[in-house]
Parts: C-alpha cells; sequence; structure tokens
C-alpha cells in the first residue's frame, strides 16, 4: 500500500508545490488524481518516483511509504525496484531506439531474468502491435502506440503499483477509450495503478477512488463514483469545459457508461 | 603511388588512435553532457604510470597498470568531484575538468622533468617493409588494436544491457530512471572506459613512430586533436567518433607529407570548421530540434 503523508515539495528555493498532501493507494487500487494545470498532480507523482532532483525539486516535508519502505529517500532506479514504476507525461519513449530495446530498457529495473521473460510476454499480449513493430524505431510509431510502448516498458519490471501521468494527453478520443480499456486490463491481473488525468470522464471511468489537487494541496478525496456525482467535479471537471449543457450532461454520462463497464479485480501475476 | 599508400596507411594508424581517444570523449558526453577537458591528463597519466612500473613490472605489465590506471583516474574524478556536484551545469562541470587538466597534467610535467620517455617499447621504431612501402609498427598494432576495442565497444552499446541503460540515459534522463536505470552506474561507467582507452591511447602516441617525442606536454597537446576529431563526427555520435578520428588522422598525415608540418596542425581544426560551418552537430550528431 502507498501512503503518502503531508507531503511537501518545493521547486528550487521559492516555489512551493505542494503543501501537505496526504493520499492512500491500495494494494488492489486505482486512484485517479485530477486537478487543473499548475494543481502538483505530475508534482506528487514525481515525488514518489523520486524524479524531483531531475526537475530541481525536492520533498521538503512529510513522508512517502510503500508496503513498510519509505521511498522519499530513495533514487528513482531504487523506487523501481521496490515495485513502484513511473510512465512519465507525454510519453518520453526512447525514440532513437527500437520498439524491443525500449522494452529491453524498461527490463534492466526487473528484480530477475524470469520476471522480465514473464513480463516480456505479458506485455506482448497486452499489446501485440509491439511485438509486431520490435525492431521498428520506436519515434515513428503513432502516438497512440507510443503510449502503449510507454506504458509497455514500464509493465516490463512487473510493478506492483503503477504510476501514469496523463495517459490520454494529445490522443484521439477512440485511442483514449483503448488506453482506459488497458488501464483496466492491467489493474484486472493485480498491478495498483496512480491515475493523474485531466481527462476526468476517462480516469473516473477507469478509478475506484479519487482524489482532486488544488494549487498543491489536497480538495477532495472520495471513491470516484461519489465523484463523478459530486456537483463540484461535474462543474469543474466533466462539463465545466463542454461547450454546451447537453453537452456537459454526456460527459457525465459518458463517465457512468464507463464505471458501469468495469471488470472486478484480479491478480497480476507476470 | 607508393607514398601515398603510405601516408594513407600512417593516416588510419593515427586516426585509430584519435579514434579511441574521441570515442572516450563521446562516450563521457553522452552519459553526462560534460564535454571533458581534462582527457588529455588521462592519457599522461596512463603514460606516466607505464614509465614508473615499466622497470619493475616489465613493459607487457606495466602496459596494463598504465592502462587500468587511467581508467581508475578517471573514475575516481566522476565519483569524487562531478558526482558530488549533481546540480550543476554541465558547462561548470566542464570548467572543473579544465581545473582537474591543470593540476595532473602540471604535476605529471613536473615529476618528468627532463626526461621525454618513449613507451611503445613492443612495436615502437621497428618498421616494417611491404613491397615497396615502408610501414611504422605502431601505426598497423594501433589499427588492429583499436579495431578490436572499438567493435567490442559497440557490441556492447549495441547489445548488452550496459548499452541499452546508456543509450536510454542519453536519450532521455528520466524516462531512463523511471525504467531502473542507475543512472551513476551509467555515468561512473562512461569515465572508467574513457579513461580506460586513454591510457590505451598514450601506448601508442608517446612513441618515435607516432610523435617523434616521448612522454610529455607535447603528448597532451596531441590528445587534444580528440577534440576536433569528436566534434568533426558530432559530439554526441559514437560512430561519428570513430570516423572523426581516422579523417582526423588522414588529414593529419596528408598535409604534412603535401603542405607542411606546421600547416598540419592548423588543418584538422580548419577541416573542423568546414565541417561545423556545413553540418553545425557534426558529420553524424543529433540535430538541435525544438518544437514551437
Amino acid at each position: 500500500m502507498l501512503t503518502v503523508r503531508n507531503l511537501r515539495v518545493r521547486y528550487g528555493r521559492s516555489v512551493s508545490a505542494l503543501h501537505g498532501i496526504d493520499l492512500d493507494v491500495p494494494d488492489d487500487g486505482v486512484l485517479a488524481v485530477l486537478g487543473s494545470n499548475g494543481a502538483g498532480k505530475s508534482t506528487l507523482l514525481r515525488a514518489v518516483s523520486g524524479t524531483l532532483g531531475l526537475h530541481r525539486g525536492s520533498v521538503t516535508g512529510g513522508e512517502i511509504h510503500y508496503d513498510g519502505t519509505r521511498l522519499d529517500k530513495l533514487d528513482p532506479a531504487a523506487v523501481v525496484r521496490q515495485g513502484v514504476v513511473g510512465v512519465p507525461e507525454g510519453r518520453q519513449i526512447f525514440a532513437r531506439m527500437s520498439v524491443e530495446e525500449n522494452l529491453r530498457a524498461g527490463g534492466i529495473g526487473a528484480r530477475s531474468a524470469a520476471e522480465r521473460t514473464a513480463a516480456s510476454r505479458r506485455v506482448h499480449e497486452l499489446f501485440p502491435v509491439l511485438a509486431d513493430r520490435a525492431s521498428q524505431r520506436a519515434g515513428l510509431l503513432s502516438g497512440g502506440e507510443q503510449q502503449m510502448l510507454a506504458i509497455g516498458r514500464a509493465l516490463m519490471s512487473s510493478p506492483r503499483l503503477l504510476l501514469l501521468d496523463e495517459p490520454s494527453l494529445g490522443l484521439a478520443p477512440k485511442i483514449v477509450e483503448r488506453i482506459a480499456a488497458i488501464i483496466r486490463d492491467i489493474h484486472e491481473q493485480g498491478t495498483a495503478v496512480v491515475l493523474v488525468e485531466q481527462n476526468a470522464v476517462m480516469a473516473l471511468g477507469v478509478a475506484d477512488h479519487a482524489a482532486v489537487l488544488e494549487v498543491g494541496t489536497l480538495a477532495l478525496s472520495a471513491p470516484a463514483d461519489e465523484l463523478a456525482e459530486s456537483e463540484d467535479v461535474q462543474r469543474l471537471y466533466l462539463g465545466g469545459h463542454a461547450e454546451s449543457e447537453a453537452e456537459a450532461e454526456r460527459q457525465v454520462e459518458a463517465a457512468h457508461e464507463q464505471r458501469s463497464a468495469k471488470r472486478r479485480l484480479s491478480r497480476w501475476s507476470g | 603511388m607508393d607514398t601515398f599508400v603510405q601516408l594513407v596507411v600512417n593516416g588510419l594508424g593515427k586516426g585509430a588512435v584519435f579514434a579511441l581517444l574521441a570515442l572516450g570523449f563521446v562516450i563521457i558526453f553522452k552519459a553526462t553532457e560534460v564535454v571533458n577537458f581534462a582527457h588529455g591528463s588521462l592519457v599522461l597519466f596512463g603514460g606516466y604510470l607505464v614509465v614508473v612500473t615499466r622497470e619493475t613490472l616489465g613493459w607487457a605489465g606495466a602496459a596494463v597498470v598504465g592502462v587500468l590506471s587511467a581508467g581508475l583516474l578517471a573514475l575516481l574524478v566522476e565519483r569524487l568531484l562531478l558526482s558530488r556536484s549533481r546540480l550543476a551545469s554541465p558547462f561548470s562541470l566542464a570548467l572543473l575538468t579544465i581545473g582537474v587538466d591543470v593540476i595532473i597534467t602540471e604535476e605529471i610535467v613536473r615529476r618528468l622533468g627532463v626526461s621525454l620517455p618513449f613507451i611503445g617499447d613492443a612495436w615502437d621504431a621497428q618498421p616494417l617493409q611491404v613491397g615497396g612501402v615502408t610501414m611504422f609498427r605502431t601505426h598497423l598494432v594501433a589499427i588492429v588494436v583499436a579495431t578490436v576495442l572499438i567493435t567490442l565497444f559497440f557490441l556492447a552499446f549495441r547489445y548488452s544491457n550496459w548499452g541499452i541503460a546508456m543509450r536510454a540515459q542519453a536519450e532521455n534522463k528520466e524516462a531512463a530512471a523511471l525504467s531502473g536505470v542507475r543512472s551513476w552506474v551509467v555515468t561512473s561507467s562512461a569515465w572508467l572506459v574513457a579513461g580506460l582507452l586513454a591510457g590505451v591511447a598514450v601506448l601508442f602516441i608517446a612513441t618515435q613512430d607516432f610523435s617523434g617525442a616521448g612522454l610529455s606536454r607535447g603528448t597532451h597537446s596531441i590528445a587534444l586533436a580528440a577534440f576536433p576529431a569528436a566534434i568533426i563526427g558530432g559530439l554526441d555520435s559514437t560512430a561519428g567518433a570513430v570516423v572523426g578520428g581516422l579523417v582526423v588522422g588522414l588529414v593529419d598525415a596528408l598535409s604534412t607529407e603535401y603542405v607542411s608540418f606546421a600547416f598540419a596542425k592548423s588543418a584538422v581544426f580548419l577541416v573542423m570548421l568546414v565541417v561545423l560551418v556545413v553540418r553545425p552537430s557534426g558529420l553524424f550528431g543529433t540535430k538541435e530540434t525544438t518544437r514551437v
């Protein structure tokens, strides 16, 4: 279980990005983290995965624990070896390397060769397209395929907790639906997920619990279906940007439909 | 014609040595974005260890000690100095390497005093006659050794987990870290490999065949030709480093013969300038692009 307590993060000497966040992600949970630009969603994931230093940020207070291990004192590679793996915003695949090499890079954090082989089989089952394009340069894949590769790369180290930073960013609605289905599959196979999203329809459709960040503080935290019903959330994140009331209602309806399509949990055996 | 063939072989021999140096230079740049101006001092340090251990260990043992020492020194520079300045910009770290270079070079030059020892005992000053062409044995051995080492490097770079990790980090440090790549392992190993290559290179540079001069401040100046070699090939391209090294070697050998010894020194930089004007990122370097 991931536990975040009173987390405070600062970039440089003066920019305070998170002001005391408390969160829990159970081993079989999917947590959606919603919020507008600058709310601190990506910062939260960077703090968990240990990459704040690469952005000149640092944890200035609080603690992050995963299954009894304190994560906020570990480097990113050590966090991966604890089973907590992130997919960064904007996919960030290794564009000059082949698809297969990207997956091999993802397997570097695996705990054993057997685990790597099993994870590779699982990734190719989830994303057959990656096997078809194994020798192709990753930069030549479509946006959706690149997102699949980024997720596949993260799965190569058999994570127990997957951190996804805006996987729907810049993708066509149909591809977003596929990505949502894939996240459900991954969860169904036993991997807990933290899903940072601006696309609240997609996020609430996949998650069982959701948290809303506003300028570095936790504004709301509740089961996803409760949040989907919340008037504030509907106004701000589900219908707030719709161009008409009908559109807003359609988006709320879509979130409900996606929720009802959710399947039950099972364990990730990779 | 015989002269030309001889010049080409000599040029390729020198080029092979420059390729080893440029490759080390590029590996460090790819892994850390730091331009290592201390490369010349690594070369001198490896050579100096050969000089001081040769009498007791014999040439072969001393050569091994020299190569390993250069690698170890590079590793120490990275671990003790650069890794502790993680938030410093690559420009600051490049300045740091200039400081390291000055300290190590001056100390070794002071210790060498007036002696200018040659250190290529196993092959130096034993020319070979092939047909009507006289070839320097040093250059032939350099070509063979560099070919073997560069091939091994590229096989590891392409197929091993170390190579995958190195390329991943060179392309995207954050994504590599999120994949479980240990950044410090990649960075340290890059410095270690570069140091080892510098240690091998000096066994050919401080010879009568290569430079006509023993280990001295001049060895350091010759090693600096790795810089234009890396720029010509493209600072972030390992294949470019090899091509750049060969270009520098050939330009040096041909312009020495057909123009003058003095011109040869500037010819290398002239070629570098032309390449920079035509292809600012070098022959094989990645073009810098910005999304607008």
